[in-house]
C-alpha cells in the first residue's frame, strides 16, 4: 500500500479552505455543474437588474414598420406583430419571471414552514386534519390547481404569485414536517426542555434552523418549477397579462401561426425559459449534493 | 392485506370528497356568477331577466343545496348543462375522453420505455462519458416547458415535410393513427422520460450499493444477469411509484401539448372552458382530472404493496 498524501486528500475534500474566495474554487472543483447552473442564475438576475443599461429599445413601444422583421443588427432577435423588440421583451421578461417566481416561492415556503412546523410539533388534531387537507391539495397535479386557481382570481400579477404559491405550500409543509418530527426526538431538544426552555423558543430557535437545508435544496428546484408554471399559465392566457412582458405570453401570442413565417418569435423565448430553468436544475442538484445527499437522485 | 386495502379505499373517497368541496369553493370565489357575465355584452342587466336566469341554472339556491345538487348528479350520471353549448355536460366531455386516454397511454408508453432502459445504463456506466451525456439531456428534457417542446417539433414538421400533423377525426389507418397521436404524445412524454432517468438511474445506484450485488457478483454471475435482473428487479419499485405520480404530471402537460396540436381532447376542454366562463363544466373536468388522478395512485398504491412484501406485513 503506497503512503497516502494527507494534505491532499483533506484538500480535495475541502478542510483547508481560509479565505472566501478559496471555498468558491473548492464549490466550482467539486460542482462543476452546479457552478455552470450558479453562473446561469447570476446572468438571469443581472439581466433582470440592469434591463434598461443592456437594451435600447422600450419593451412595450410598439412600431407598426417594423412588424414582423427578421433578426437583424438593428433588432438583435426580431420584432414581433406589433412591432416590439424581441431582445428587450425577453430581458424585461426576465424581471417578471425574476418576480413571480421568487415571489410564489417565498410565499409559498413561508406558509409552507409555518404549517409544517406547527403540523410537526403539536401533532394531533391539528396534524391530522392538516395531513389530510395537504393531501387532497397534492393529489391534484400543479399546473391544473395554478388554473383553478388563476382561473378564479383573474389574470393579474398578483394573482398569479398567489395562484402558483398556494399550491407549493402542501410541498413544502411536508418536507419540513417531516424533518421537524425528527428532530424534535433529539437529545438537545430534550435538553432545552430540561433546563425549561419553552416550546415556543425551542421550535423557533432550536428546531427550525436545522431543517433550513433541505427548505433550501427544494426551494431552487422550485424556482425552476415556478418559472414554468407561470409560463404555462401565460401561455394559456390565465397568467401574467399585458402590458408585462411575459416569456410565456410571448410564446402563446406566436404560436402555430408563426411557426412557419417568423420562427424567432417561436425560438427565442422558449430557449430563455429553458435555459433559466436548466440553470436552476444545475444549481439545485449541486446544492442537494453537498447539503442534503440523501435525497440523491 | 384485505385490510389494507379497504382502509385505502376508504382514504380514497374520503379524499376525493375533499378534493371536490375545494374545487367548489375556488371556483365560487369569482366575484359576480355567470348571470352577470352573460348579460355584460348586453351592457345592460336587467333584474328580472337576471332572476329567471339565475332560477333556471339554480344559482339562487344557498351554496350547500348546489354543492349537494352537483355530487348527486355525479352519482346519477347527470353532469348538468353546459353554458356554452347547452348541451348536457355529459355529451361534451365523453367524446373527448378516448382521445386524451390514447394520449396520456402512449405518452406514458413512450416515456417508461425511453426513460428507463437509459436510466439503467446511465447507472451502470456512472461518471463516463455516456452518462454525463445522458443526465445533460435529461436535465434540459425536465427544463423546457412543455408547450415549447410542441412548437418546435411542429417547426420541424415544417422545416422538413412542409406540412403539420393535423389532428384529424376519422384517420385511414391503424398507422396513420398510430403517427398522428405518436408526434404530440412525444412531445409531453419527453418530460416524464427525463424523470423517470434520473430516477431510475438513482435507484439503481443504491441498489448496486448494496451487499447482495456484492455476494452475486462474488459468486459468479454475469454483469448482465447482474444489472438486468438482481438489480434492475430491486431498483424498479419506486420508479413504479413515480410512474403513477407523473400520470398527474402528464395531465398538466397534455393542457398545453392539446392546445398546441389543436387536438379535441379533455385537457383542452378544460382551457375552453375557463375560457369561457364556463364553471359547471370547469367543475366536472377537474374533478374528472382528481378522480383519474387518486385512482392512480390507488391502483399504484396497491401495485407497490403486492411488489413489496415488506408494506403488506409492515402494516
Amino acid at each position: 500500500m503506497s503512503t497516502i498524501d494527507f494534505n491532499a486528500e483533506l484538500t480535495a475534500a475541502g478542510a483547508n479552505v481560509k479565505t472566501r474566495w478559496g471555498a468558491v474554487r473548492f464549490f466550482m472543483r467539486r460542482y462543476p455543474l452546479g457552478s455552470i447552473g450558479a453562473v446561469i442564475m447570476a446572468l438571469f438576475l443581472l439581466a433582470a437588474a440592469f434591463a434598461p443599461l443592456i437594451t435600447v429599445y422600450d419593451p412595450l413601444s410598439t412600431n407598426a414598420a417594423a412588424s414582423l422583421a427578421k433578426p437583424s443588427l438593428t433588432h438583435w432577435l426580431g420584432c414581433d406583430f406589433m412591432g416590439r423588440d424581441v431582445y428587450s421583451r425577453i430581458i424585461y421578461g426576465a424581471r417578471i419571471s425574476l418576480a413571480v417566481s421568487v415571489g410564489s416561492m417565498l410565499l409559498g415556503s413561508s406558509i409552507g414552514v409555518i404549517v409544517g412546523l406547527l403540523s410537526g410539533y403539536l401533532l394531533g388534531w391539528f396534524d391530522l386534519i392538516t395531513q389530510r387537507i395537504l393531501e387532497m391539495m397534492q393529489s391534484l397535479p400543479l399546473l391544473v390547481m395554478a388554473i383553478i386557481m388563476a382561473a378564479a382570481l383573474g389574470p393579474s400579477l398578483h394573482n398569479t404569485i398567489l395562484a402558483i404559491a398556494i399550491p407549493l405550500v402542501p410541498y413544502v409543509a411536508r418536507v419540513i414536517r417531516a424533518n421537524t418530527l425528527t428532530l424534535r426526538e433529539q437529545p438537545f431538544v430534550e435538553a432545552a426542555k430540561a433546563i425549561g426552555m419553552s416550546e415556543r423558543r425551542i421550535a423557533l430557535r432550536h428546531v427550525l434552523p436545522n431543517t433550513l437545508a433541505p427548505l433550501i435544496v427544494l426551494a431552487t428546484a422550485q424556482l425552476g418549477s415556478t418559472i414554468l408554471t407561470e409560463s404555462s399559465l401565460s401561455f394559456l392566457g390565465l397568467g401574467v397579462p399585458e402590458p408585462h412582458p411575459s416569456w410565456g405570453r410571448m410564446l402563446s401570442e406566436s404560436a402555430a401561426e408563426y411557426v412557419r413565417t417568423a420562427p424567432w418569435l417561436v425560438i427565442f423565448p422558449g430557449a430563455a425559459i429553458s435555459f433559466v430553468v436548466f440553470g436552476t436544475n444545475l444549481l439545485g442538484d449541486a446544492l442537494r449534493d453537498q447539503l442534503d445527499p440523501r435525497q440523491r437522485s | 392485506m384485505g385490510s389494507y386495502l379497504v382502509r385505502r379505499f376508504g382514504l380514497m373517497l374520503l379524499t376525493l370528497f375533499g378534493i371536490s368541496v375545494i374545487i367548489f369553493v375556488l371556483l365560487r370565489l369569482t366575484p359576480g356568477n355567470i348571470a352577470d357575465i352573460l348579460f355584460d355584452a348586453g351592457g345592460f342587466v336587467d333584474p328580472t331577466d337576471k332572476a329567471r336566469i339565475e332560477a333556471e341554472l339554480g344559482l339562487d339556491k344557498s351554496l350547500p343545496v348546489q354543492y349537494a345538487t352537483w355530487i348527486g348528479g355525479i352519482m346519477t350520471g347527470d353532469l348538468g348543462f353546459s353554458y356554452q353549448t347547452e348541451r348536457p355536460a355529459i355529451k361534451e366531455i365523453a367524446p373527448r375522453i378516448p382521445i386524451t386516454a390514447k394520449l396520456a397511454v402512449l405518452a406514458l408508453t413512450f416515456s417508461v420505455l425511453l426513460g428507463v432502459p437509459l436510466g439503467v445504463i446511465s447507472a451502470v456506466r456512472q461518471n463516463t462519458r455516456l452518462d454525463y451525456v445522458l443526465r445533460v439531456i435529461s436535465l434540459s428534457g425536465l427544463s423546457m416547458p412543455a408547450f415549447w417542446l410542441g412548437l418546435l417539433i411542429l417547426m420541424a414538421f415544417v422545416a422538413y415535410f412542409g406540412t403539420i400533423p393535423i389532428y384529424s377525426d376519422a384517420p385511414t389507418s391503424f398507422w396513420n393513427a398510430l403517427v398522428m397521436y405518436s408526434v404530440p404524445a412525444a412531445a409531453v412524454g419527453f418530460r416524464s422520460s427525463a424523470l423517470l432517468m434520473r430516477l431510475t438511474r438513482s435507484s439503481m445506484l443504491e441498489v448496486l450499493r448494496q451487499d447482495y450485488i456484492r455476494t452475486a457478483r462474488s459468486k459468479g454471475a454475469s454483469e448482465t444477469t447482474i444489472n438486468y435482473y438482481h438489480a434492475l428487479k430491486n431498483a424498479v419499485l419506486p420508479v413504479v411509484t413515480v410512474i403513477g405520480i407523473e400520470a398527474a404530471f402528464l395531465l398538466g402537460g397534455l393542457i398545453v401539448t392539446e392546445t398546441v396540436f389543436n387536438i379535441p381532447g379533455v385537457a383542452r376542454f378544460l382551457v375552453e372552458a375557463i375560457r369561457w366562463r364556463d364553471y359547471p363544466m370547469v367543475q366536472n373536468l377537474v374533478m374528472f382530472i382528481a378522480i383519474v388522478v387518486v385512482v392512480i395512485n390507488f391502483i399504484i398504491d396497491m401495485l407497490y404493496a403486492a411488489l413489496d412484501p415488506r408494506i403488506k406485513y409492515g402494516d
